[in-house]
């Protein structure tokens, strides 16, 4: 929480009236990373009334799986589940990079397809603790391949779970971010499994290439002074200027007025925008590494056959784990585990599995797919763009602008994943 | 020079102490596989620590916010949940209002504490007005006419005179707080206590006493969203224990010090690249 309220402090862009320029689109905020921090402004979403029936859903994915004491906490893979009393399609969705089944970005989701008429069920990432501990067979997260086939059976299991409960039509499938990329492989098992016969797959801001788009995550945390192995310096000094800022402000609390005066008195530079970015960034990753270090007891962070308990301090842990960079954690633990298993692996081979363009055939002739992308988005370059733009062709939907993510909550946004899931997009 | 000296005597001496009470482990466990050094430690790393908080009780802390995790999920929870079930959102809401109009009592006399004299005023004028035309703080129209609501404790009093927060503290039930903040909570207590019994809508009735500071608790937990373990993050107690304690921290208006923090924060000692 204060880690957002920090993030969604940063703002540095000249405010929301200076750009008229690209009329037909109305998302405020011209700046990539800009409008990734601050998302949509609450005025310019949809506002949703009605009531949406939820129940979360806990599942027993693996069930020899031995948990260390240190998550007594997790008691099986976490869905949540928002069900229709009437006969209607069921949308699997799949969260971004770190994200659990209750983020914010997949909850807003959840809520305008429940109020189109959709029952879904929204599934952490695969690179979230709870899934690692729980549904990864491996426990090691960021194979494409191997995630799409741990995501597919939890699928499985939710919908056992569900479907005395509901009336189900048809299956569609989504996801933001990493959970995108990760939905074009779920796809691309289900015409094989054909289980659920995914009607409409749509992808909202993929990487084109994970690793690529880890390069340029990695890269915000670079432009701070000292680079990364500096980013408890470069924390421990925004938060002095962010509380500096409050203590001389006679703010009343830490609230809107407060993060609108730091946004409009521009506290924080362009570069340290980044790298609160790629701090964000940082943190997420720690608890995946972390968590699949003690799930597989790799003695990467933590010593080997060391058992950590409820109450043991992590404090170290956390502070390691942090200054793992995802090259860290891609060579010194990802590909040595892939090579093992598949001897003469070779990285650049690895490197080349984790991008849409290895199922690209698949891809350009399924026409369930949709794609939503932004011009703007960082973790992409042009080529990649473009790229994207050749794949889907009609299929895609380019912004001029809303950075990461930062748009997905618009309001032409939502009418346009609705919309597509909907029917009046493209016909299987 | 020094400091660093002796940082790393303390760190060898905690390394030893570890080692022994971990074979210690060990032994009692009998079949236990030997630890071997994690590939990084944060021996490597010459950084500043981050988002930490002073915590020398933290096992004792940990243990506290699961004994919490469970008594929300077997008790507190399901009590809010049967509450949130059979009372409809308006009348939650006034409820809300009454104990928020009630707290008013405990933000003026902080603010009288800490001698904010436009704040008091203000809360002062917030508490009349919700009390009169407001129905006992059922509504709030004393927002609508610009005074703002000022939340004070005497917690937050104490930080502004300086007093330091001390070491992180987790409560029962309560959850997240300091030494400072505890004590603090215990004059709030009495303060809102005082002005309950000043109040007195039902006589001295003991019963319906308890069943006010019963209601009050279940209303708080409904206005809080936070859920124990529930975002899964393996390192959620660091993160929550920073959070309270920096929002804390900035809010009590505390001087910083005047130097930069690096001795509280400690530098990891070794090399690196």
């Amino acid at each position: 929480m204060y880690l957002k309220i920090l993030l969604i402090a940063c703002l540095t862009l000249s405010p929301l009236q200076s750009l008229a320029a690209d009329a037909e689109y109305g998302y405020p905020i011209p700046g990539s990373l800009e409008a990734t921090i601050i998302g949509t402004p609450a005025s310019l979403m949809p506002v949703f009334t009605g009531k949406m029936r939820t129940r979360p859903l806990v599942l027993e994915v693996l069930p020899g799986r031995k948990k260390p004491p240190v998550f007594f906490y997790d008691e099986g893979l976490r869905c949540n589940f928002a069900y229709q009393k009437q006969k209607a399609p069921l949308v699997f969705l799949i969260a971004g990079a770190g994200a659990g089944e209750r983020s914010a970005k997949i909850t807003s989701m959840m809520r305008a397809l429940y109020e189109a008429g959709f029952h879904v069920i929204t599934l952490p990432s695969p690179t979230h603790a709870n899934f690692i501990i729980s549904a990864s067979r491996s426990g090691i997260p960021g194979d494409l391949t191997e995630d799409a086939a741990d995501l597919y059976f939890a699928m499985e299991v939710a919908w056992e779970q569900v479907r005395e409960e509901i009336e189900v039509s048809s299956f569609h499938l989504g996801g933001y971010s990493l959970g995108a990329a990760q939905a074009a492989f779920v796809a691309k098992l289900d015409e094989e499994q054909r289980i659920f016969d995914f009607r409409k797959v749509l992808m909202v801001n993929p990487p084109v290439s994970v690793y690529n788009s880890a390069i340029r995550i990695e890269e915000l945390l670079n432009r701070i002074p000292g680079g990364s192995r500096k980013q408890g310096v470069f924390f421990n000094r925004m938060l002095s200027k962010f509380s500096e800022f409050y203590r001389y402000g006679n703010f009343a609390a830490i609230n809107d007025e407060f993060l609108y005066a730091i946004y409009s008195e521009r506290l924080f530079s362009q570069e340290e925008t980044a790298g609160l970015i790629g701090l964000t960034y940082r943190i997420n990753l720690a608890g995946m590494i972390f968590a699949s270090d003690v799930i597989t007891n790799s003695g990467y962070v933590v010593p080997k056959n060391r058992v950590l308990h409820s109450t043991s301090p992590l404090s170290d842990y956390f502070q390691v784990s942090t200054h793992i960079s995802f090259f860290d954690y891609f060579n010194e633990y990802f590909y040595p585990y892939f090579q093992s298993r598949r001897p003469g692996l070779t990285k650049e081979a690895l490197v080349a599995s984790q991008t849409l363009k290895s199922i690209e055939g698949y891809l350009k002739s399924s026409n369930k797919f949709g794609l939503m992308a932004n011009e703007n988005d960082f973790i992409l370059d042009k080529a990649e763009i473009d790229y994207l733009r050749r794949l889907f062709g009609e299929r895609a939907r380019i912004y001029p602008r809303g950075g990461h993510l930062g748009n997905l909550e618009y309001k032409d946004n939502v009418a346009y994943m609705v919309d597509f899931f909907k029917g009046q997009g493209v016909q299987p | 020079m020094m400091c660093v000296t002796r940082d790393k005597l303390c760190r060898i001496i905690l390394t030893a102490t570890v080692t022994f009470s971990l074979a210690g482990c060990a032994a009692i466990r009998g079949n236990t596989s030997a630890e071997v050094p994690a590939r990084h430690t944060i021996d490597e790393f010459r950084d500043q620590r981050f988002a930490e908080v002073a915590d020398p009780w933290e096992r004792f802390n940990r243990g506290m916010y699961r004994f919490n995790y469970y008594f929300d999920k077997y008790l507190f929870i399901p009590v809010v949940n049967g509450y949130e079930f059979v009372t409809p959102d308006f009348i939650e809401e006034r409820i809300s209002g009454v104990y928020g109009n009630l707290g008013e009592v405990r933000n003026l006399a902080n603010s009288v504490f800490q001698l904010k004299g436009k704040e008091s005023v203000t809360t002062l004028g917030r508490f009349v007005t919700n009390s009169t035309i407001g129905l006992a703080g059922m509504f709030d129209p004393a927002t609508k006419i610009g005074l703002k609501r000022r939340n004070q404790d005497f917690g937050k009093t104490l930080g502004y005179w300086g007093a330091a927060s001390g070491p992180y503290l987790v409560l029962p039930i309560l959850g997240p707080s300091s030494v400072r903040d505890t004590a603090g909570f215990a004059t709030d207590s009495a303060i809102t206590y005082g002005a309950y019994a000043a109040v007195a809508p039902f006589g001295d009735s003991p019963n319906m006493d308890r069943g006010i500071t019963a209601l009050g608790a279940v209303d708080a937990r409904h206005q809080q969203d936070f859920r124990y373990y529930e975002s899964g993050y393996p390192f959620e107690y660091n993160m929550v224990r920073f959070i309270y304690h920096e929002q804390r921290e900035i809010e009590s208006h505390k001087q910083l010090p005047e130097t930069d923090q690096e001795p509280a924060t400690s530098i990891f000692p070794a090399g690196g690249s």
